[in-house]
């Protein structure tokens, strides 16, 4: 207990709510807001509707959310095999393999996201790999820099996890293939699946790199939420907005669902 | 003696053995497995960053030189640019701080009803796009919004016109997004804080505040330095927000190098800004692994 006297208490839980409600409880209100508002030049809005919800879900909207699901599963699941991959092998190798490999695949966190798509533009227009004007400058891109969090996250679950459980395995004769697929991959699935997760949620609001790199027909929701309020249809926007947190959520909550069926089939083996 | 003194260590490692010969015999193998991803990164991560470097020597008509450097570091641009960036990841990183600390503080040893419900709420904001809030804020504080609205309808004029499109606005939108980044790691820090030392320091005497100043800072220090560091290095980094409020004033590194990039396709102009702004990061970013490896603090909860 750190302040004993109930006025005491009181006054600082009114000071945290002053903090609190304008600096996150609002913006996170105003936008559900903004989303179903009809006509808003007042304090709160004049009228409702959903007009702007349906738009967000149908045409180019909808092209560019099919768009952002599929870089994200796409950029993830890469950043995911070469990430889980990477920080497995850096365990085995010398120190000073590992310790490269850890500098490596930390750096991206410290480079900033145009700069990525940057790099992308300049490697990568011309040359023997060209991607600039496809689909997968966009998802090359986004792997870049969720690399990072999944290889860290599967860093922070081998430190956890017990390597004499491998060892045991492979002293009973099992293959290393076997000791990684039937040991240690089942072993770091809440890591990995942490990291799908935290993967897939950045990727779908990444906006940096995206608008560097992106080709017209390759739109993703946070890029065409910018082209619609740079053209002052914040409404429509915000209610662009929301289908994207709304679809995070739920590609986070199939995840989710799959790492329990997974989790499932083991257990009854 | 000293014989049967080493002995028994010796004697109780014996399965181990085998293993760690193999261990030793496969080392170079091993290593192996470590290329395929590397290369990867080498690939489509050093390799890109490397080109950037020398095409910020290169210009338009493929000249070998510093005349890129010179004409981009001359430009009034980019040293508005430069200024806007240190003074906006500076401010907000001091504001975070101080916003981050004081909640923190409530949430660990003044909880109240629903405190658990507003660090889920904390969580979840680590998991938006920034530029979300960037978003929210026109409706706030833009000239048509609620703020100025309310503040019409209660008489007192329209007192915000124009902070949307402030350097302060940017600030507050940072202070907003990156406040979970510093609080995460004091809330694992304050955790471990025993609440019997804030009774025992109470009843000697200490009002809050010296108990702050004498027992919970020296605690907190390692989790606000690595959580303080982050976020200055987040918010040198920060585009979202900025582009999103989209005031023509307040134009910052990661601007800059977008619109040279994509927006005039100057690729060595936005190349040479690209180098002074990864030299930035890359700087404090060491300083922030010192200090995540000095106390440990990042693995509080942080990712990287």
């Amino acid at each position: 207990m750190l302040v004993w006297s109930r006025s005491g208490r009181a006054l600082v839980w009114a000071l945290f709510a002053l903090v609190f409600a304008p600096l996150v409880l609002a913006p996170l209100a105003i936008l559900g807001i903004a989303a179903f508002a009809g006509d808003w030049n007042s304090v709160l809005p004049a009228s409702w509707t959903s007009e702007n919800i349906r738009e967000a879900t149908a045409g180019t909207n909808y092209d560019s959310l099919v768009v952002s699901i599929e870089t994200a599963l796409g950029a993830s699941l890469i950043a995911i095999v070469v990430g889980t991959w990477a920080a497995i092998a850096a365990r085995g190798a010398p120190r000073f393999v590992r310790r490269l490999t850890d500098a490596v695949f930390h750096l991206p966190v410290a480079v900033p996201s145009v700069v990525v798509g940057l790099g992308m533009l300049v490697a990568f227009s011309d040359g023997p790999i060209l991607l600039n004007g496809t689909k997968w400058i966009v998802i090359a891109a986004h792997a870049v820099l969720v690399v990072t969090f999944a290889y860290s996250t599967v860093s922070a679950g081998l430190d956890r996890t017990d390597a004499a459980f491998a060892e045991v395995a492979a002293s009973l004769g099992a293959s290393p293939a076997r000791v990684l697929l039937r040991v240690r991959l089942p072993m770091l699935l809440p890591s990995i699946t942490a990291a799908a997760s935290l993967a897939i949620a950045l990727s779908m609001g990444e906006v940096g790199a995206t608008i560097m790199v992106y080709p017209a027909e390759w739109r993703t929701l946070p890029v065409s939420i910018f082209t619609l309020t740079d053209r002052g249809k914040v409404l429509l926007g915000s209610a662009v907005t929301v289908v994207l947190l709304v679809a995070t959520l739920v590609v986070l909550m199939v995840v989710g669902l799959l790492k329990g069926r997974v989790e499932e089939r083991r257990r009854r083996r | 003696m000293t014989a049967t003194l080493t002995e028994p260590p010796i004697a109780t490692k014996p399965t181990s053995a085998p293993v760690r010969e193999r261990r030793g015999r496969g080392g170079a193998t091993r290593a192996l497995w470590v290329l395929p991803p590397l290369v990867l990164a080498a690939g489509f991560f050093l390799y890109p960053l490397a080109l950037v470097v020398k095409q910020s020597f290169v210009d338009k008509n493929e000249n070998v030189g510093l005349d890129v450097w010179r004409d981009v570091l001359n430009s009034p641009s980019f040293g508005d640019a430069l200024w806007n960036t240190v003074k906006i990841a500076v401010l907000s990183t001091l504001g975070c701080l101080v916003v981050g600390f004081f909640l923190a503080l409530v949430l660990s040893f003044v909880p109240f009803p629903g405190s658990r419900a507003v660090s889920r709420i904390v969580d979840t904001v680590l998991a938006f796009p920034s530029f979300l809030i960037a978003l929210a804020f026109t409706f706030l504080y833009g000239t048509a919004g609620v703020v100025n609205a309310a503040a019409d309808k209660l008489g007192l004029g329209e007192p915000l016109v124009g902070f949307l499109y402030s350097p302060w606005c940017v600030v507050l939108a940072e202070i907003t997004f990156y406040t979970p980044f510093v609080m995460r790691p004091l809330l694992a820090a304050f955790a471990l804080v025993p609440r019997e030392r804030l009774d025992v320091a109470a009843s000697l005497g200490a009002g809050p505040l010296r108990v702050i100043r004498q027992v919970l800072l020296p605690e907190a220090w390692p989790a606000l330095a690595a959580g303080g560091s982050l976020t200055l290095l987040l918010t040198l980094n920060e585009f979202g927000i900025v582009l999103f409020i989209g005031a023509k004033d307040v134009t910052t590194l990661p601007m800059l190098v977008h619109a040279k990039g994509a927006v005039t396709f100057d690729y060595p102009g936005a190349c040479v800004v690209a180098v002074v702004e990864v030299a930035l990061s890359l700087t404090l970013y060491t300083v922030y692994r010192f200090v995540f490896s000095r106390t440990g603090a990042g693995r509080a909860g942080l990712v990287a």
